[in-house]
């Protein structure tokens, strides 16, 4: 049972998820610029492995292989690219979603190819920063009490003499006792 | 709490009760599996165009553990092909009970009836899980290990012993089974007072004594229940109900609970966290340890990734209940911290399904060529061999897996608080196990939306 002081308090967490969840943040005041990077790409990793920028750069990326053929595919911007061993492959876009986003080799290069993996950052990773919000809230409120009297009962149960009776044995406490014994 | 037997549904029992569906399915399974173990030995050595790894890994494991575990717990058991040639053996029928079966038919020792040799046998397999989820030969050595273990198990032991004892697979799955919507139930357990011969157990010529060895009149939790409904069969008066219940319910039954399973809960948490670092992250230098077995790295991986689940995650938790018996200026008990272990069972769950979800869905395109192709060998049976690579729902998973996340959250919160009613601690004392709750979802959070 909720108290009406309760009630209140999840209807505020409540609105506040909401809010956390859904209004529009503002995008990132620096300027766009034009961003290079050389990505070497070997057995099972590219160098460096996460790359960050800012909304609306212009970025240029240079896929180096240092080894086998290997692959550049980003999630979320569906861009890909493949590199030769010992040739450069580059992709130039503009990074207009803001983000955290995997890059994943897409040419089969040896057993951990499923699990070579980099990151590209684009701006604030909202998606994180509203989800770490929405587990605060969520903790906050299982937190709430949910009696007023809990303490008092509480205190009066402790300082009640108990009763102590002979143990009640059922049909299925019995039952239960053979699967506990084997 | 409510409860709905689905058996009263028309169909539904007859189709439980006859054997068919069941061996059919069954069957289909273990053709299935003989042929993974075949390919991963015949086929190419690259891991996603060899069936093994794609329909093993990939595809099984999506089905295990995004519909299988939430939605039926213990359903894959019933179906699973591992234990199928050890147990017609023994039964000497792959049907209905007929005639004498072979075996010595030994009793499981007392002391290993836990699950600690299955969390053992999960954490060696996890230890060296990079090499064996890319390379098609081991995982037909790891497949034909479980096979031969499950035969030599069913030929000593009595029934089932690989599956209830042995089966890393299915340690997890049964602590996982007690969040599922699903149980196998008694509807009344007077009846099974009543009745003497016990035939759920025994068995009749309907159907075998349960292969799990447990007694369905008092069973109140699905960890042991393999859902393979020979209760159902053998029951004389109809009171085998398959019940669809509020998720979760076995969590809030104090009885039954025990450090064994404790632990499966930190092994999968901590395995779920590891796998999203190791197999996830962008750090290479990790993958590469943890694929270069043998090496001075691997130990070195081997070692912190056991750190990590059997000491640091238990012992950060051990802090939390410890700080949530402060107030009452209680020592931390035993009984505490196995109690509040099982709000770890709804966070693992949801940490390995958003694990899955990132790591299935990215490589799930890799089943049509398999397919087609399932040996590398250059075949085209269905012609999808050429379908190219493409990674599905790239742009929604982020987003769906902080939704699981937080849901587990939730769901591990409201299971601490509820035990700690149950312990008579109240909030106090559920608090620091809800932050630790939390923590572990901001680090899974990090790990794979960040």
């Amino acid at each position: 049972m909720l108290t009406r002081n309760s009630r209140w308090l999840l209807i505020a967490l409540a609105l506040t998820a909401l809010v956390i969840a859904l209004v529009p943040l503002p995008a990132t005041l620096a300027q766009p610029a034009d961003r290079h990077f050389r990505i070497e790409a070997s057995s099972f990793e590219y160098t460096p492995p996460v790359i960050a920028v800012n909304p609306g750069d212009r970025v240029t990326l240079e896929l180096v292989s240092t080894d086998y053929v290997h692959g550049l595919y980003i999630d979320g911007y569906d861009l890909d690219l493949t590199a030769d061993p010992g040739q450069t492959a580059r992709l130039t876009f503009i990074a207009d979603k803001p983000g955290a986003f995997r890059f994943r080799c897409s040419v089969t290069c040896g057993p951990l190819h499923p699990f070579m993996i980099g990151k590209l950052n684009v701006g604030v990773n909202w998606l994180l920063w509203r989800a770490a919000g929405l587990a605060v809230l969520a903790a906050t409120a299982i937190a709430i009490p949910r009696n007023r009297a809990t303490f008092k009962d509480r205190l009066r149960g402790a300082l009640s003499p108990r009763p102590r009776g002979p143990l009640r044995v059922t049909a299925r406490t019995r039952l239960e006792s053979i699967n506990n014994c084997k | 709490m409510t409860r709905f037997d689905l058996t009263t549904l028309p169909l539904v029992k007859p189709l439980l009760k006859s054997r068919w569906p069941q061996f059919v399915i069954q069957s289909i399974a273990l053709g299935g599996f003989i042929f993974a173990i075949f390919a991963g030995l015949v086929g190419t050595p690259v891991g996603n165009h060899n069936f093994s790894i794609v329909f093993v890994w990939i595809a099984w494991w999506a089905l295990l553990m995004l519909v299988a575990v939430p939605i039926f717990g213990r359903g894959w058991c019933s179906i699973c092909p591992i234990p199928l040639p050890g147990e017609w053996l023994q039964r000497g029928a792959a049907l209905a009970p007929q005639g004498h079966g072979l075996g010595l038919g030994w009793r499981w020792p007392n002391r290993l009836r836990n699950i600690w040799l299955q969390n053992g046998a999960f954490t060696l397999v996890a230890l060296f899980s990079a090499v064996v989820l890319t390379q098609p030969s081991v995982t037909a050595i790891v497949l034909a290990a479980f096979l031969f273990v499950a035969l030599g198990a069913s030929l000593i032991f009595e029934r089932r012993a690989f599956c209830r004892y042995l089966c890393p697979v299915g340690g997890f799955i049964g602590l996982y089974s007690q969040v599922a919507p699903l149980e196998v139930r008694v509807k009344d357990t007077a009846v099974c007072a009543a009745h003497t011969e016990k035939t759920c157990y025994t068995g009749n010529a309907d159907g075998y004594g349960c292969p799990w060895q447990v007694f369905p009149g008092g069973l109140v939790k699905n960890t042991y229940c393999g859902t393979c409904v020979e209760c159902l069969r053998t029951c004389p008066h109809d009171n085998v109900a398959i019940n669809l219940r509020p998720p979760g319910a076995d969590l809030l039954r104090p009885t039954g609970r025990k450090l064994d399973e404790a632990f499966k809960a930190f092994i999968m948490l901590g395995s779920a966290m590891a796998y999203s670092a190791v197999m996830l992250g962008p750090w290479g230098g990790i993958k590469s340890a943890a694929y270069s077995v043998g090496s001075v790295a691997w130990f070195g991986y081997a070692l912190v990734f056991l750190a990590f689940i059997f000491g640091i995650l238990p012992g950060l938790f051990l802090l939390a209940v410890s700080l949530g018996e402060l107030p009452a200026s209680r020592r931390p008990t035993r009984k505490a911290f196995i109690s509040f272990a099982y709000t770890l069972v709804p966070l693992g769950l949801t940490a390995w399904i958003a694990f899955s979800l990132s790591f299935v869905f990215a490589n799930i395109s890799y089943l049509w060529p398999a397919l087609s192709d399932p040996l590398g060998w250059g075949w085209n049976l269905f012609g999808t061999a050429g379908v190219g690579w493409t990674p599905y729902l790239a742009n929604a998973l982020p987003t769906l897996q902080a939704i699981v996340l937080i849901g587990g959250l939730i769901w591990a919160s409201a299971t601490a608080r509820q035990i700690a009613v149950e312990l008579k601690g109240g909030l106090q004392q559920a608090l620091p196990v809800i932050v630790f709750c939390f923590a572990v979802t901001l680090g899974l959070l990090w790990l794979l939306v960040g």
